[in-house]
This record gives structure tokens, sequence and C-alpha cells, in this order.
């Protein structure tokens, strides 16, 4: 087992003793990194939002034409009506590009409406169990433990299953399985600010309840919460996905990226377009998300740089 | 160490108690009358009561709470109104399956992905780091269900080297275990980098560099045994995600298992089967947790003693 180990760690010391000026030079390098880590990301997603919103537009997209003469063609047709679908076509003869921004259209929505439901949620329980502790505390957090014990998909496929298909339920079902999350970050941020100066010449110039959990505590777990917001904004997206595929998601007729992948794998032979492009698409968009989170965490708190 | 024990079964009997709970509200939400479903359309009101009856729905909530409790208890979640077996029967064939499946898949996570992390860790924001961790986030990024069709794709359908679906050879196992292990090796990737990264700045690492060690023993024993702690925990909470994921992969690759079982029976409106299989993977879930929980207060006495 030793013998696998690569030869260049022997030689090589993990920390390199290092000046005081390769140690600023570093740190403003670093700062750099994550300027453009965040910037890139929020360029990418801030295209997604508007290909989203206008793609379908200009495409005049109608998920219920349907142009038999245009099944099934390979990216870079021109189609019966002089326009070249870029993307190809699906089974029903749409141009697949406006199709993916049509369903993307659909991911965004999801994943920011379900943010604001969980979060409004998960924080308010998590500053509420954080700040008055005791049995307040203990019941919140329990509720969140059972929750925990069913993995979130799961939750979400038998709530979806019940309550059946359309955009608000599924906007539901995630808020239920993602608040957690969310309680879970707020609450031990606001352990840890606690016990703090601030908190306590909050308290001894005799502030409520209310103006200390909204005025003193919630700001300081403002930057742990973005965090958490961005990398689950991705899990949610990823999350319809996984409904819409499995046919508990959207609605029949309303394109989602998870359905067009789903409707694509009955012509994986003879159209492999139709269900690994969305995928990309989707892939890109939750790359994007994750990347943002990381270099947020970072740019929030140094000291995780690199771990 | 009892004491911790004790403490452990008893807050996994309180989590189980609450996800069948759960389960029963969140199955009781169904508009639509099970016996009606059951029993068709065509069905006379004299069979519909007669039905009722034989599945308790007559009776007062609470009544149909407890009697369901009970008969969670000896594993009996009536019939599966599709199949007329035992819905607990229809689980027993498929159970083994996604056990293995989810079994390969963990060894394939762990086996692939220590190796990868240590690089990761040992080079720190070398190339073979970075190369890592684009990778990881990458594949945590695509979504699972995405990740199986394009494998079959081109391993079943273009080369067909590997079977497509069903589980009828050693074969048919390899394409499955690969989706599911995916997204599993990249966050343990990122949680083994994190880990040890982490160890190799406490002071007892510069003792052991001090005592003039070689690198190498500095990390095998020293480093690894603490950084592996924390990642035994995560192995336990993933193993849901792993169990959310094994629902998409089994629809994906037609698999049978558990998951494949519980979709088609939200498909069908089978709720007894969809009942028995919610809490058969959320059972599953606890005790795993429940065992890693167990296995880290072991691993580290502090655990154990805290709280």
């Amino acid at each position: 087992m030793t013998a696998a180990l690569p030869p260049m760690i022997t030689t090589t010391p993990i920390a390199t003793p290092t000046t005081a000026t390769q140690t600023m030079q570093r740190a403003r390098r670093a700062r750099r990194g994550v300027k453009i880590r965040i910037t890139v990301p929020i360029i990418i997603i801030g295209l997604y939002v508007i290909g989203a919103i206008t793609v379908p537009v200009i495409y005049g997209f109608d998920p219920l034409r349907t142009e038999l003469v245009d099944r099934l063609k390979p990216p870079g047709t021109t189609l019966s009506n002089g326009s070249i679908a870029f993307l190809g076509t699906d089974q029903i003869g749409q141009d697949l590009f406006a199709q993916m921004m049509m369903g993307a259209r659909v991911s965004l929505a999801v994943g920011a409406s379900t943010l604001i439901f969980a979060g409004l949620a998960g924080v308010t329980v998590g500053l509420l169990a954080g700040h008055f502790g005791g049995w307040m505390d203990t019941v919140l957090m329990r509720i969140a433990d059972v929750q925990l014990a069913f993995p979130a998909i799961l939750l979400a496929i038998l709530l979806a299953s019940v309550l059946g298909q359309g955009l608000t339920n599924i906007i539901i079902v995630l808020s239920i399985a993602n608040w957690v999350v969310f309680a879970r970050v707020t609450r031990s941020q606001v352990l840890a600010l606690k016990n703090r100066e601030f908190v306590e010449a909050g308290r001894a110039l005799g502030a409520g309840h209310f103006h200390l959990i909204v005025r003193t505590l919630l700001p300081g777990c403002v930057a742990p919460i973005l965090v958490v917001a961005t990398v689950e904004f991705g899990h949610v997206i990823l999350a319809e996905a996984a409904l819409s595929f499995l046919g508990v998601g959207v609605p029949i007729g309303v394109p989602s990226l998870g359905s067009t992948i789903q409707a694509g794998t009955a012509y994986l032979t003879s159209a492999w377009w139709i269900s690994t492009l969305p995928g990309i698409a989707l892939a890109g968009l939750v790359l994007a998300t994750g990347v943002l989170g990381d270099a947020l965490r970072d740019f929030y708190d140094p000291t995780l740089r690199g771990a | 160490m009892l004491g911790f024990v004790a403490r452990r079964l008893l807050l996994a009997v309180f989590v189980l108690w609450g996800a069948v709970t759960v389960v029963f509200v969140v199955v009781r939400l169904v508009p639509a009358d099970p016996a009606l479903l059951m029993a068709g359309e065509t069905a006379t009101p004299e069979q519909l009561a007669a039905l009722r009856a034989e599945m308790g729905l007559d009776q007062p909530l609470i009544a149909q709470y407890l009697q369901y409790v009970g008969n969670t208890l000896t594993g009996d979640f009536g019939r599966s109104y599709t199949q007329f077996v035992p819905a607990m029967d229809l689980i027993a064939q498929v159970l083994p399956n996604t056990a293995l499946l989810a079994l390969l898949a963990c060894l394939l996570a762990v086996g692939v992905s220590f190796p990868l992390g240590l690089l990761a860790a040992l080079r720190v924001n070398r190339f073979s780091d970075r190369a890592v961790t684009t990778l990881s986030l990458t594949t945590q990024s695509l979504p699972g269900f995405w990740i199986g069709i394009v494998l079959m794709l081109v391993f079943s359908r273009q080369l067909g080297w590997l079977p497509s679906a069903g589980l009828d050879s050693p074969q048919s196992l390899i394409l499955p275990t690969i989706t599911l292990a995916l997204p599993f090796i990249a966050i343990l990737t990122r949680m083994v980098r994190s880990g040890l990264i982490e160890v190799m700045g406490e002071g007892y690492i510069t003792t052991a560099r001090s005592k003039g060690l070689s690198e190498r023993t500095v990390i095998f024993p020293h480093a690894i045994r603490n950084a592996l702690i924390p990642v035994v925990t995560l192995v336990g909470l993933e193993f849901g995600t792993l169990l959310g994921g094994a629902v998409i992969t089994e629809t994906v690759f037609s698999f049978p298992g558990i998951g494949r079982l519980l979709v088609f029976s939200i498909g069908v409106r089978d709720y007894a089967t969809v009942q028995a299989c919610v809490v058969v993977i959320a059972v599953a879930f606890v005790l795993v947790n429940l065992f890693v929980d167990l296995l880290y207060g072991f691993l580290d006495p502090r655990v154990r003693n805290s709280r």
C-alpha cells in the first residue's frame, strides 16, 4: 500500500516557509481569484435568465404545436419554415434550443421560489431555535431530525405523488424538503453569535426578543445563509429535474429540462441530442451555482479558503 | 459508552416513529378515496363499503393511525391492489437487488474517492488538486439520471458492450453502479480532501514532523486516522442521498429494485406499496445512520462523552 504512493509526496514539504512578501502576494492573488470565481458564474446565471426570458418569445415557442415533417432532425438542420435548428428538433418537431430555454424558465422559477419559501421558513425556525434554546430548540430540531430521516428526494417524490403534478406543488414539495438546511445553518450561526459582546450589549440595553433576533442576530447570519442559498439553488434545480424526469414533476405540456430528457430516452438510438443536450444545459446552470457558492464561502470566510 | 448507545438508540426509535407518522399523514392527504381506487369506478356502493371496512377506512382517524403503527411494527402494510399480494412480499423480492447495488456503489465510491482526495489534499492548489476539485464539482452538478442515460447511450447503444436494462447477468450491475456512485464519489472526494487539509494544519502534525518522521509516516498513521472520522459520518448522511439516487438510477436502467417498485407504484396509485417502500427506505437510512453514529463514538471518545 505504501509502495503505491507517488514519490513526490516524500520530497515536497507541505508547508513551505514563505517570506512576508510572498504571503502578501499570494493573498492578493487569492482575493483576485475569488472575485473572478464570483463574477463569472453570476454572468453565466444571468445569461441563462436572459435566455429563459427572451428565447421562447423570439422563437414563438408553443409547447402544443406539432410539425411532423420536422421531427427528430439532427442539430444544424434547416427546417421546413426556413429556420435553422442548431440544436436539432425533438420527437414532435419542436426546436430543441427553444424548448430547453423554456425548460430553463421552469428551473429558474422553481429554484427561486423554493429558495424564498424554504429560506424564509428555515431561517425563521433557525433563529427561534437558536435564540430561545430550551424546549423550543429541542422540539424544532427533533422535527428537523425526523425530516432528515427521509432522503430529501424521497420525501419530494412521496409528497409530489400525493399532491399531483403542478408547478405550485413542486415548489411546495421542494420547500418542505429543503427548509431544514437553512434552519440548521442559521441555528448554528446564532449559537455561535449569541454569547458575543455585541449581543450581550444589546441585551444589557434592554433590547426585546424581536429586536435581538431581527436587528442583532440576523445580520450576522446573512453570509452563511447566502452561501447555503446559492448551493441549494443548484440542488433544487436538480431535484425539480429529477421529479419531472420521474413523471411526478411538471404537468404534461409544460416543458421542463427533466421531462425533455425523459421524453428523449425513447429516441436514444435515433436522436441522441434530445436527452443529452438538455442535461448539459442543466449541468452548466448547476455548476455555475456550485462555483458561485464555493467562491462566496471563500469570500466571506477566508480561513476556509482552499479547504 | 452505555449511556451514549442508549441515547442514540432512543433517538433512532423517535426518528423512526416520526418517519412512520409522516408517511401516514402524507398518504392520508390523498384527495382520492383509496377504496374507490382499489375497487374501480364500476364498484357498487355495497362493494365500496365492504372494502372500506376491510381496509379500516370507516374507523376514526386515530384508530386508523394506531392500527397502522401496529401493522408497521409487524411489517404488514396491507396488500398491493395491483398485484394482489402483500406489499411487503413485493419489497422482499427486490430489496436484495437494491442492497447489492447500494453496497457496490458505496465500495466503488470509497475506493475511488479516497486516493483522489488524498492526492488533492497533498498537492493543494497545484495542478492535480485543481483537476480533482474541478472534476468533482462538475460531477456533482450533473443530474444523476442524465449520467445514467449518457452511459447507457455510449456503452450499450453505441458500443454494445454492456446491457442497458434489467438484471440478468452480473454485467447488468456495472452501469447502474457507476451511475449511482459518481455523485457520491464527487462529494466524498471533496470531503476527504478538506478533512485532510484541516488535519494537516494541526499541532500534532507539526510535532510529528519536528520529531523527524518521514512525510509518509506523518500522513499515514497520524493524519489519515483523524481525517477519516468526519468522513465516516458523511458516508452515513450521504447514504440517504444514495438511496434517493437509487430510485432514479433504477428507473433509468429498469433495474428491479425498491426504487423502481416505488416509482411504478406511484404511477398506478398503489398506496399500500408506496407506503411500504418509503417506510423501508427510511428504516434502512435510520439504521445506517445509527450504525455510523455508534461507530463514530467508538472511533472518537470525545463524541460519546459530549452531551
